[in-house]
């Protein structure tokens, strides 16, 4: 065997069980570290002691209303869209197999807005927003992989299509909030994205649509690894080809669709937090769609605290902090890569 | 083991193969030989069940191939497409996708799936990969990784698209011995090569395609002698006198 250069024989990302467990550690830890600087930090900032006595009933009734009404939704609130809107990514690139795809960029995100939007304008109730916007993310999710399937797009093509649908939903989106500007309440913040006015009833409602595509897309990540042997060597292998892609597809409608009907259309973190946690784990779905999760959580939670913190006491849509942190960091990602195809 | 009927088979309806019938026996190496675009592909991936009929019927021991379920038949078959991607995961966990049409409803690794792992890393010479990320491998190395995970999922049958394209001379001829140790392994196998000398080199069985249809078929020495290789290639066939073949441009 010809000897190689050692960049070569490293083995990086982890291929131990035991070093890939330790960076999901790790990962749960970073999150658990960014949702306790995010109930501390905010127009009034608060030591953990304090939170820790007004939660058990102690100190003063504005720290307890503050944390409970405001902190703990919060927190909760970019904690979970973030991992949904992550996780969906992930499955979104696997069934695709195309990493230049994500739940914002092939349209699943605006799909579930339009939606969300059309309900609350002709059957209102806050009630039915997770519902509409899952239909929405799924009915979008289902008519790109079909022209991705039917039309045999290339994977450049499958993106300009996702993104033609995109902009399609995006102004149906907006023609409904200039006609009835009142059948949302803030709907500019709905169409941008963000965790202010969050109730945890809001974040509650969508619980078992986000709990049902985490465990379907966990489920599904030994029959999506064989999947990224390419449709036919799948096949050979028994897999059921067309029902795995159903059922991803169908998780990861039910995770942005659930995200998006709190937190609104937060674009970005479905397409960068992947690659971020591929570059961790490697792209073994066992390990790739929980880190996925973690970091997408993580990364949100933080976009969200420094929202909230830098030009206190105003406060910047998430989606602009997000934008300004991941579209650098995707930039190296991309340019470090520049010799593999791995993101092509 | 393998027996065809009669089949006609294509895309989007239009036959590329018609009336093609023949038997693969246990054990034998068949090689699928034949100008571009003679539906020798299409022929494999038709044995592979990746390609619906139009007509006729597949035999695999006995039974037509589409009365196999999905993963019963993964584990008779198992088939080496020409194209094949190259994900970021290490040599050894793609030998062990090998095992899943053995895997139960947990999706586990057993000990014995670890076993056939090793066995067929071994097998193919490539166990000192194991740990090392597919991308970083040369093109010869990827394709006896992809062989394993074919040996790995431990099936009677291997069908092989084009195997050695990519490839250099010596390590074609290193893949093309692995491939024809395999009978000796109890293992019946049928490739496409785009390499007429390597196809008489190391095949028992020959079948060659033209437009679709099978014109002969026959041992390395009744094809040469046959007479139909010069005409469906548009060369002369010669034989030197170790017993190996070589070609000719067409005119004197």
């Amino acid at each position: 065997m010809p000897t190689l250069p050692k960049s070569y024989t490293r083995t990086w990302p982890p291929s131990s069980p035991e070093r890939r467990a330790a960076v999901l550690v790790l990962l749960t830890l970073f999150l658990c570290a960014a949702a306790a600087l995010s109930l501390r930090c905010g127009s009034q900032d608060y030591t953990l002691a304090q939170l820790a006595e007004a939660l058990w009933g102690g100190g003063s009734g504005t720290v307890r209303r503050i944390l409970l009404h405001v902190r703990i939704p919060r927190t909760l609130a970019a904690a979970l869209a973030g991992g949904a809107l992550a996780l969906s990514g992930a499955l979104i690139q696997a069934v695709l197999n195309n990493t230049m795809a994500s739940p914002n960029v092939i349209g699943v995100n605006a799909g579930a807005g339009f939606a969300a939007l059309l309900a609350a304008t002709f059957f209102p109730g806050a009630g039915r927003m997770p519902m509409a916007s899952f239909l929405g993310a799924f009915l979008t999710a289902l008519f790109i992989y079909l022209l991705a399937v039917r039309a045999v797009l290339s994977r450049t093509t499958l993106i300009l299509a996702g993104l033609a649908v995109s902009s399609i939903l995006t102004a149906g989106s907006n023609t409904i909030t200039l006609l009835a500007p009142d059948s949302l309440a803030g709907a500019s913040n709905f169409m941008m994205g963000g965790f202010s006015g969050v109730t945890l009833a809001a974040v509650g409602r969508s619980g078992w649509y986000l709990a049902a595509g985490a465990a379907l897309a966990l489920f599904l990540s030994v029959e999506l690894n064989v999947l990224q042997l390419g449709e036919e060597s799948a096949a050979s292998l028994g897999l059921h080809v067309g029902r795995v892609r159903f059922f991803a597809i169908l998780a990861a409608a039910l995770l942005a669709g659930a995200a998006v009907s709190f937190s609104g259309l937060l674009g970005f973190v479905g397409l960068l937090v992947p690659h971020m946690a591929r570059r961790l784990v490697g792209s073994d779905n066992r390990w790739l769609l929980p880190a996925a999760a973690l970091l997408g959580g993580s990364f949100v939670l933080l976009c969200d605290v420094l929202a909230r913190v830098l030009f206190a006491p105003f406060e910047l849509p998430v989606g602009i902090v997000m934008s300004l942190l991941g579209g650098p960091f995707f930039l190296y990602l991309l340019l470090r890569r520049k010799g593999g195809r791995v993101y092509a | 083991m393998l027996e065809l009927r009669g089949i006609a088979a294509g895309y989007g309806g239009t036959p590329v193969l018609r009336e093609v019938s023949f038997t693969v026996p246990k054990g034998s190496l068949t090689a699928l030989i034949g100008p571009n675009g003679c539906g020798k592909t299409t022929l494999l991936r038709a044995a592979a069940r990746q390609l619906p009929l139009l007509a006729g019927e597949i035999l695999l021991d006995g039974r037509p191939v589409s009365s196999y379920g999905r993963t019963e038949f993964a584990r008779k078959a198992a088939f080496m497409p020409q194209v094949r991607s190259v994900p970021a995961i290490t040599a050894g966990a793609l030998v062990a996708h090998g095992r899943f049409p053995h895997l139960g409803f947990s999706r586990r690794l057993r000990p014995e799936d670890r076993a056939a792992v090793q066995a067929a890393m071994e097998a193919t010479g490539v166990a000192d990969w194991a740990n090392r990320d597919l991308r970083a491998l040369s093109g010869g190395e990827r394709q006896r990784v992809y062989l394993a995970m074919a040996l790995a999922q431990d099936t009677d049958l291997i069908l092989l698209d084009e195997p050695t394209t990519y490839l250099d001379p010596g390590r074609q001829f290193e893949l093309l011995d692995l491939i024809a140790s395999l009978p000796g392994r109890g293992k019946t196998v049928v490739m496409v090569l785009h390499d007429l000398s390597h196809a008489l080199r190391y095949s028992t069985q020959l079948l060659l395609l033209e437009q679709g249809r099978l014109v002969q078929r026959g041992t390395p020495e009744e094809l040469y002698a046959g007479g139909q290789l010069d005409r469906v290639f548009g060369i002369r066939s010669r034989r030197a006198p170790d017993g190996s073949y070589y070609f000719l441009p067409p005119f004197a």
